[in-house]
């Protein structure tokens, strides 16, 4: 260990430091304050004889006096099967009064990339019991989709939603969630742990918080904490973990602000060139390994700026993640819970986790049959604010007709409703069956005669 | 070490000055540009990129935490190379060619620091037969035997491009491992099975000729509106989610080529797993081997380091050379390129470089263009032709066709295949957009079509290109006023645009036949569908209702034969009842 008090500068998040020999990159800092308090950091450059380090809880009441201890070491944080059903600060303090973590290991925040050799493929289905995800975007144990959202949508319920409700079928394999909030209000906070608690999640959860009100600087670390403990349930407990990530774009802003505070050429929007590595440095950590049954699957939420999905946080963080959930804002204004806008909506790894003997075989017709219906009919809305409805054939009255009914009774649902994989096929069937039956050229005959036919006789019987 | 071309010289040890990321800065070590350094207490391999007075600046391929000032830096007087020799096929490769599978037996599941293996097996015996004898001149760049790298490939083994001289020994047939010394020649020059190449130096050869044969991929909008030529280049940008990596995936699944070397550049880990599922049991079109035999995986994932993204792009394309002076055709993609110049920009501004247009560094322009520059179709030193066919997707932000990388790019590459989110929102794929997107091979290529497939080609695809580009324009009036207020042959025209559009255009990667069609397949059904066009426009004139047409039986089999095995004999059903229709339309018979 490796003592200073040889402080020129504070800067924003970062101190300069003189006279130093031989720091490591990387290296974890803890710095005492003259009265006494402590706070921690890392090193962001080091040289011959000056040193540059970020410090997480902020630079207030730093001064020139404050002694730097370097420990020699990376950043590492205690991890153990205890963890389940805690809360912990953004560093990884307890905050529920509780017992400090007895650590099984230290991990490395920074975690190691998985050797893409040994990446098993993710296959499994996980039903989150909503239709628009699991009819349409399906997600898939090891992959990372977030939700792309704006201020003022319900994403927050969308997420607890699935953290709520999502299993895997036919499978008794032990699950968690692990939750954690990035710059978020305490009000949005406390509103994810009642909801926890009462509804038992916690037990099988663990929550990691960084407040509106916390330094910013620890956004940087807390998905890294909470994806190292993470990975030490899958790959050391063989467990299923879902990690809930809100807000990325917290996460995002407080890269640049240390990009600024280090004087780096900014790249677009101000953000920093890197924000791409550093982004992938934390959605890759999903996946599966090959021999191990244990998987981590996230859930990242951010909120577009003025809803703008070529903003670069939504950007970058799209051609890295395996497709997204598009919550819209006209569905929303609609009156349409959840307002998952399914056109723009992917999920990459979807087509590997259904069919037959995963979910159903005719899933990956009906998908298909509804996005070319739901299509069709929103391209209708269009013509039909130009030219009216009247001048419209009767076939594209009824796709007209299909896009309604598609908002309404399929993405629409419950906040508690929790539906199995099969209604929400059998509501695609439904839906389907009103249009006319040679406009239906995703599905073929048999699956038609096989899971369609009852609802037409139905609605054959009905006129 | 004596096959290469750098100069050995002595060992040199300096020691760490500074540490800013991948960036490292050392003093005391009398270092060339470009040399492969070691660094570190772990020896973690990096390269020389600047050197300034007393300071060398040296961009590490491997995380760089706790590297301090004071460690040691050693230089190894080789430039970044790759091996070359039998073995590359079917392997997959880290950014700096360390395979994967032998990492992960030396470290598990997941990439630490600091590990060294080999790009090719020393210890695996090959069975060389020797095509000269002693006495023989050898040449620069000359064959000098063969081996079976697998069943369908045989791997020439040449002489390095600067070595030549008369042989003096060589092994007889028989099994040798690559370290073997096969030949020595007067010179005291010695030959081995394999040799070392620094990857930022091009590999030499005779001549370059005009691109005029054209790559094929199976894909009808490709090999039709936009064919790209063996030795070509091309560039596929697009928005997150418009189908890049699909589209590459297919390329490498069904491009005619004796090898294909493909780059995940700072992609997805997942995907790249699914190539690696995938292609063992995928088969080979041009062989009927499994298509793993015919590819070089080089997986450097967005989380691994960035300095290696920056080299992979180098170590791919020199492996493709190494076929290509065998004779074989390469077809190489590189997914993503955006990704390697981000990575140019990452480190450049670790440097504290001037930077241009959006950050990216001032020579963004040239290194892509010395890249896109390393294809094409070349005589080479052993006096074969082979090719080196470039294919490079590029992600800009926010799907803008207007940022430095994808302009850049498409200031050098010849082929333009533009993919657009709106077609793969609809699921309209491959999603490239048949307005925006072009090839300048196309001439050069027209002669071969004409003369390999059909005298009507070009007549045949002008006229599809011309009622294409003739929906757009109209596209706009229906918005405005509906399809029934336009006259017969127009709403006709509409007709047989969206059947080039869902027929012709789209094309069912997950469907067997559908996913490839050859280009006399290719050529019959969109003669189909403009023959149809043509007898159509000629009973409008004679005053035929639209509707009539539309109704024809042999519209509707149109639209289902590409699906169909026997598609031949089928389409040629379709064009007879085709005629017998019209006949009967217009009264005729």
């Amino acid at each position: 260990m490796k003592e200073y008090k040889t402080i020129t500068s504070v800067t924003g998040p970062l101190i300069f430091l003189e006279n130093t020999e031989n720091i490591g990159y990387g290296e974890y800092v803890n710095i005492t304050l003259s009265d006494g308090s402590n706070k921690r950091g890392q090193v962001l450059d080091t040289s011959g004889n000056r040193v540059v380090v970020q410090v997480f809880e902020g630079t207030r009441n730093i001064d020139k006096n404050a002694y730097v201890k370097f420990s020699g070491d990376v950043l590492k944080v205690p991890v153990s099967h205890d963890m389940l059903g805690r809360v912990f600060s953004g560093s990884g303090d307890p905050l529920d009064g509780g017992p400090k973590v007895i650590p099984e290991a230290r991990l490395d925040i920074n975690g190691l990339p998985i050797n893409p050799y040994k990446r098993a493929p993710p296959h499994e289905f996980i039903q989150t019991g909503v239709s628009a995800i699991d009819g349409m975007n399906s997600l898939i144990r090891g992959q990372k989709l977030p939700i792309f959202s704006g201020s003022g949508l319900p994403h927050n319920q969308l997420a607890l939603q699935i953290a709520r409700q999502a299993t895997v079928l036919d499978c008794t394999e032990s699950f968690a969630v692990i939750f954690v909030a990035m710059g978020i209000t305490e009000e949005e906070a406390k509103y994810f742990i009642s909801d926890f608690e009462k509804t038992g999640a916690l037990e099988r959860g663990i929550v990691f918080l960084n407040l509106a009100s916390d330094p910013s600087i620890e956004r940087l670390i807390v998905p890294r904490i909470a994806l190292t403990t993470a990975e030490f349930f899958a790959f050391n407990y063989d467990m299923h973990m879902l990690v809930i990530m809100t807000d990325m774009t917290n996460y995002c802003e407080a890269l640049r602000e240390i990009g600024s505070a280090r004087e780096e050429v900014p790249g677009r929007r101000g953000y920093p060139g890197y924000m791409y590595t550093d982004l992938a440095s934390i959605y890759e950590r999903a996946g599966r390994i090959e021999g191990k049954n244990g998987s981590v699957t996230q859930v990242p939420i951010l909120t577009m700026p003025g809803d703008d999905i070529t903003h670069p946080i939504p950007d970058l963080s799209g051609y890295i993640t395996e497709g997204q959930i598009i919550v819209s804002r006209d569905l929303q204004r609609k009156g349409v819970y959840p307002p998952i806008d399914v056109l723009p909506s992917l999920s990459r790894l979807m087509s590997k986790g259904i069919g037959k003997d995963r979910t159903r075989e005719d899933h990956k017709s009906v998908s298909d049959q509804l996005y070319a219906a739901y299509a069709e009919g929103k391209d209708l809305r269009g013509i039909v604010s130009i030219v009216g409805k009247e001048s419209l054939s009767k076939s594209d009255k009824l796709f007209l007709d299909f896009a309604d009914d598609f908002e309404k009774r399929f993405v629409s649902q419950q906040s508690n409703e929790n539906r199995e994989i099969k209604n929400t096929l059998d509501i695609g069937w439904e839906i389907l069956s009103k249009l006319p039956e040679d406009k239906l050229l995703r599905v073929s005959d048999e699956l038609i005669e096989k899971y369609m036919r009852r609802f037409k006789n139905a609605s054959d019987k009905a006129d | 070490m004596e096959l290469t071309c750098g100069v050995i010289n002595l060992e040199n040890k300096g020691t760490i000055y500074r540490v800013s990321g991948p960036v490292v800065t050392a003093t005391n070590i009398d270092a060339k540009m470009n040399e492969l350094v070691r660094v570190g207490k772990e020896g973690l391999f990096g390269e020389v990129i600047e050197i300034d007075y007393d300071k060398t600046i040296i961009q590490v391929y491997e995380d760089t935490s706790l590297l301090k000032p004071g460690d040691e830096v050693t230089t190894t007087g080789m430039p970044l190379s790759v091996d070359l020799g039998p073995g590359l096929l079917g392997s997959i490769y880290d950014g700096v060619q360390r395979p994967l599978p032998k990492l992960s037996l030396l470290m598990g599941e997941f990439i630490k620091r600091g590990a060294e293996a080999p790009g090719i097996d020393r210890e695996k015996k090959w069975e060389f037969f020797p095509s000269k004898k002693k006495g023989d001149k050898v040449n620069f760049g000359e064959i000098i035997g063969y081996v079976n790298e697998n069943e369908f490939t045989k791997h020439f083994i040449m002489s390095p491009p600067n070595i030549s001289g008369e042989i003096v020994e060589i092994l007889e047939k028989g099994e040798y491992t690559v370290e073997e010394i096969l030949c020595r020649l007067d010179n005291g020059a010695v030959i081995k099975m394999y040799q070392r190449w620094p990857v930022k130096v091009p590999r030499p050869f005779k001549d370059k000729m005009i691109p005029n044969v054209p790559l094929v991929t199976g894909k009808r909008i490709i090999d039709v509106l936009f064919p790209l030529a063996k030795g070509g280049t091309a560039a596929i940008p697009g928005p997150f989610g418009s189908g890049k990596t699909v589209t590459q995936q297919q390329l490498a699944k069904w491009s005619d080529t004796k090898v294909v070397v493909y780059i995940g550049c700072g992609e997805r880990g997942n995907e790249m797993i699914d190539v690696l599922t995938e292609f063992p049991k995928l088969v080979d079109p041009v062989t009927g081997g499994p298509l793993m035999n015919r590819t070089v995986l080089i997986a450097n994932t967005s989380n691994m380091p960035v300095a290696a993204r920056e080299a992979s792009i180098y170590t791919g394309i020199t492996i493709a050379e190494y076929y290509r002076d065998m004779g074989y055709d390469v077809a190489l993609m590189a997914d993503s390129t955006s990704r390697w110049a981000e990575a140019m920009r990452e480190i450049s501004s670790r440097l504290e470089e001037m930077p241009g247009e959006e950050g990216y560094p001032a020579y963004l322009s040239s290194r892509l263009s010395s890249f896109y520059e390393r294809a094409g179709i070349v005589l080479t030193l052993g006096g074969k032709i082979g090719s080196v066919t470039v294919i490079g997707a590029v992600s800009p932000p926010g799907g803008d066709f207007s940022e430095p990388v994808v302009q850049n790019t498409l200031r050098i590459t010849k082929t333009f295949w533009a993919l657009d989110s709106n077609l793969s929102q609809k699921r309209h794929f491959p999603s490239i957009n048949w307005l925006e997107s072009y090839s300048l091979y196309y001439d050069s290529l027209k002669e071969w079509f004409e003369s390999k497939i059909s005298v009507d080609w070009d007549r045949t695809r002008a006229e599809a290109m011309e009622i294409l580009q003739k929906e757009a324009e109209l596209q706009e009036i229906v918005q405005l006023v509906g399809a029934d207020a336009l006259p017969p042959d127009q709403q006709f025209l509409l007709e047989i645009a969206r059947m080039l559009r869902e027929i012709f255009l789209q094309q069912d990667s997950y469907h067997e036949v559908d996913e490839f069609h050859s280009l006399k397949r290719q050529f019959s059904l969109l003669n189909a569908i403009i023959r149809f066009s043509r007898l159509g426009n000629n009973a409008i004139e004679n005053g035929v209702e639209i509707d009539k047409i539309i109704k024809l039986e042999s519209r509707a089999e149109i639209s289902k034969v590409r699906y169909r095995k026997e598609f031949e004999s089928k389409i040629g059903s379709i064009n007879e009842t085709m005629s017998k229709e019209f006949k009967v339309l217009l009264g005729e018979e």
